[in-house]
């Protein structure tokens, strides 16, 4: 396995942000070594509207809270969340 | 597959089922907490709320919350919350805590409510009368009297 190799990224979106960017889903090609916050950039020049995106919103990765410096791994889930609003 | 229950669903809540899960003979106090959809929200008259859900990070948070709970107090808890469209009246999370003595279960329940209000990934889109929806955001801020 080279280290160079390009990893696979699902990204998900919810509710205002899925709405506002108008897809739930990408799939993310991102270099090798890249983290939270660089997946982020790159999720960003994929929207049409980069601002639907506050500059550090919440993020989950593989379903438990990360912040921006979490590096990612290849087939990685991250979640971008915006404030919860349950109960 | 895991035998959790499913602690998010679309269905109707029910007080009483939740109640009977939580209770056996050594407990003396039960408390329910029922959260339902109010008329109004920041001077906007709402006619209906849609929930949504990071449904398997929503229900590992919950177990995490009933887990942390019960190891902090002599209780038992379970949650319920609902998603998908609610209409005014309707039930959308319910919280139960059964232990030997009110103190607890009170705290208890109290803790896990707030706890699931501050942790839990759901969300809210109220529709109003006049025909908007709008995401909520707890994080905005709020008009004198009107949070939670």
């Amino acid at each position: 396995m080279s280290v160079r190799e390009p990893l696979t990224i699902q990204v998900l979106l919810f509710a205002r942000y899925a709405e506002e960017a108008g897809t739930d889903s990408l799939i993310m090609e991102v270099p090798s070594g890249s983290t939270v916050g660089g997946v982020l950039d790159l999720v960003r020049t994929r929207l049409s509207r980069p601002d639907v995106l506050p500059p550090r919103p919440l993020v989950a990765l593989n379903r438990s809270q990360a912040d921006l410096l979490t590096a990612v791994r290849d087939g990685d889930e991250l979640a971008i969340l915006p404030p919860v609003a349950g109960g | 597959m895991s035998a959790a229950p499913r602690r998010v669903v679309e269905t109707p809540l029910d007080a009483g089922e939740l109640r009977a899960l939580v209770t056996d003979s050594g407990h003396g106090a039960v408390v329910l907490f029922e959260g339902v959809v109010r008329d109004r929200h920041q001077g906007h008259s709402v006619t209906s709320l849609e929930y949504t859900a990071y449904l398997p990070m929503a229900e590992a948070t919950l177990a995490d919350i009933i887990h942390e709970a019960q190891q902090r107090w002599r209780v038992r808890v379970e949650v319920r919350h609902r998603i998908g469209r609610l209409a005014v009246g309707e039930t959308s999370v319910l919280v139960a805590a059964a232990g030997a003595h009110r103190e607890e279960s009170f705290m208890a329940c109290r803790h896990v409510i707030d706890e699931v209000k501050a942790r839990v990934p759901i969300w809210k889109r109220e529709r109003y009368a006049d025909g908007r929806e709008v995401w909520v955001d707890p994080t905005a801020p709020t008009l004198p009297g009107e949070s939670g």
